[in-house]
């Protein structure tokens, strides 16, 4: 789908199959979608870090991150936590199932800025879908990137997402550390909340940039290790989430201050986090 | 030249209900049993226009209906699919033309904010540009105003043109209608007949005197600044929303509060995508699935409200999200007044301590 398509009708969905669901955790699916019409999938493009809004017709629409890379064109990736109304309607979809997409939406990761530098993942639970993207494009471009450092944590082995891919970022020459919050049997990794395993690990922010998305309250305590570790606010990257209705600036719900999550984010580096207003 | 032309009482009312063959044209109409109470009602033959009372809602409904459909969407059994049905869906554009005839200029004005906001950002609203691209707003210079009426605080006057495709000024035997828009010009023609110099005379006296008006003083255009520096005082927003009851009459009434929500309905088979007004005053309007409300309490919410009309979006559209109408404090149950809170802001001494 083109900018100018979504600018004709920006509320106008693409009609969508599902063409496989994988069970990440209990409470998480991965839906990989096709675009029912060729030409708009074939013409479908979009950076690291855009989002879209899925509909389930009838229950209603809800934002996530397209979490398969640029480089992938096979489907389109989305993961999807079991919170919410729409939530739950999209887990009793199978495949086959038709979805409404409003995508690409929002700003994206600052990739070719990245460039030629260290890059520092810092994810938790359902927080590695952005990440994941951002990932997969540096592992099909890996020779563009120095050190590539995951540090990835979830409440328990049960609640990490894309563990069958763990293998594959490995050989692309991943430095993966996984971390749990608490041991459990057969666990042979780290044990620990992410901001401690992050301070144990101290990548150096020399010529790197670090990238972290997760729950808030991890997101706060990444943000000071990072500091701590000498990371100026803008070699850092996060992603914000508000409640969203319209996706494009409109509807005035997922606003803080005068900047729109929707439109303006999800994106935003340190620096243009110290610039807003608290209301997080 | 600016066409004008002149249009006794009579003549008007011949004049509206042609235009009601071709248009839906929103006249101020009072309620029959209480004469007291105008609002915006599409002119039928029998119509008796009051354009003199500031009706209670705004105008915004014309252009922004308080619900619309934005798609329809419908499943059909189909067991050849894999799912076993088909869906299908698609947009439905407004195609209906609108006249709003004699609103009030903060009317008129209001729509400017929503020209702001939903044709000049990242993504024009093609509902509202349908409408507004179809529309002629015809506004009346003002002569009846209470002490809620602020709006040349912010920058207006009971004589304003701006947001107006026509203006109408009453005089003694009638109205004189005067251009503002090239759209306003095309509406004129053949419109009426040329007025006397005498009646030409005293639309010019009408003018002068509502731009002359002043109502309240003390402008509220560049608060911008002390709202950044109170948006942290905690007390400060506790104690000015202590008595709001957080019912979000403020923002239905308002000309310019735009925010909605969008919602699905359906019967299994056949649905639609709703978009309906909405308020940042409610809880719900932030409440995320997970639990957490980055507005969880009043506080949050009006100071939102504040923030938006005098901070943001004059920050970022290079005007104040207000036009001083003031429905909101005629409205409030609780009597809020957005006027003093914003006044407020810039207060140095932290009487609320």
């Amino acid at each position: 789908m083109s900018r100018a398509l979504l600018k004709a009708n920006p509320y106008l969905p693409h009609k969508a199959t599902i063409r496989e669901i994988i069970e990440e955790t209990p409470a998480i699916r991965t839906f990989r979608i096709v675009l029912d019409d060729p030409a708009a999938m074939a013409a479908f493009s979009f950076q690291p870090g855009q989002v879209g809004q899925l509909s389930v017709f009838g229950v209603g629409e809800s934002t996530f991150v397209i979490n398969s890379p640029p480089t992938r064109r096979e489907t389109l990736q989305f993961s999807v936590m079991r919170t919410g109304e729409v939530t739950r309607a999209l887990h009793q979809l199978n495949i086959g199932d038709t979805v409404g997409v409003r995508a690409p939406l929002g700003n994206s990761f600052p990739y070719a800025s990245m460039k030629g530098r260290d890059v520092l993942f810092v994810g938790g639970g359902i927080g590695m879908a952005p990440l994941r993207t951002l990932l997969l494009t540096m592992i099909d471009n890996r020779a563009d990137f120095g050190d590539i450092t995951v540090i990835y944590g979830a409440r328990s082995p049960q609640d990490l997402c894309y563990r069958y891919e763990f293998d594959a970022w490995r050989a692309a020459g991943v430095n993966l550390i996984l971390t749990v919050d608490a041991d459990s049997p057969g666990w042979r990794e780290r044990v620990g909340f992410v901001p401690t395993v992050l301070a144990e690990e101290a990548p150096s922010p020399y010529n790197r940039v670090a990238v972290t998305c997760g729950p808030p309250i991890m997101i706060k305590f990444v943000l000071a290790g990072l500091k701590q570790l000498g990371y100026d606010d803008d070699q850092i990257y996060t992603t914000l989430e508000r409640r969203m209705k319209c996706g494009i600036g409109l509807c005035g719900r997922c606003n803080i201050g005068g900047t729109y999550v929707c439109v303006d984010g999800p994106v935003f580096s340190g620096t243009a986090l110290r610039a807003m207003l608290p209301e997080l | 030249m600016k066409r004008t032309c002149f249009l006794s009482h009579e003549d008007l009312l011949s004049w509206l209900a042609r235009l009601a063959e071709k248009a839906t044209v929103w006249v101020p109409d009072p309620d029959p049993a209480h004469p007291q109470v105008v609002s915006y009602k599409p002119f039928t033959p029998g119509s008796r226009p009051d354009f003199r009372r500031l009706p209670s809602l705004s105008a915004k409904g014309v252009l922004y209906p308080q619900g619309e459909v934005l798609l329809r969407f419908q499943k059909d059994k189909d067991p050849s699919a894999p799912s076993g049905y088909r869906l299908s869906f698609e947009d439905v554009l407004p195609v209906d033309c609108a006249v709003l005839f004699g609103c009030p200029p903060c009317d008129a004005r209001g729509f400017l904010v929503f020209d702001e906001a939903f044709l000049q950002g990242p993504y024009a609203d093609p509902y509202y540009r349908e409408r507004r691209e179809r529309a002629v707003v015809v506004s009346r210079v003002c002569r009846t105003w209470d002490a809620a009426c602020f709006c040349h605080a912010v920058g207006s006057h009971p004589a304003d043109e701006e947001g107006s495709d026509v203006q109408m000024i009453p005089v003694t035997e009638g109205h004189i209608f005067r251009a503002v828009t090239a759209k306003g010009e095309r509406f004129l023609e053949g419109v009426g007949v040329q007025p006397t110099l005498a009646q030409h005379q005293e639309a010019q006296a009408a003018l002068e005197q509502g731009r002359a008006q002043r109502l309240e003083d003390a402008a509220l255009v560049s608060p911008s600044d002390d709202f950044r520096k109170r948006f942290s005082d905690a007390a400060f927003w506790r104690l000015w929303t202590e008595r709001c009851l957080s019912c979000g009459l403020c923002t239905f009434v308002c000309p310019t509060c735009y925010c909605f929500t969008i919602t699905d309905e359906s019967d299994g088979i056949h649905g639609e995508r709703l978009r309906s007004w909405d308020a940042c005053m409610f809880h719900h309007f932030t409440q995320e699935a997970s639990g957490h409300n980055p507005r969880p309490s009043k506080a949050e919410r009006y100071r939102n409200r504040v923030g938006h009309k005098f901070s943001y979006f004059p920050e970022k559209h290079g005007r104040i999200a207000c036009c001083g109408c003031g429905r909101c404090i005629r409205s409030c149950p609780v009597s809020m007044d957005i006027r003093a809170i914003v006044r407020a802001l810039s207060q140095t001494e932290d009487a609320h301590v």
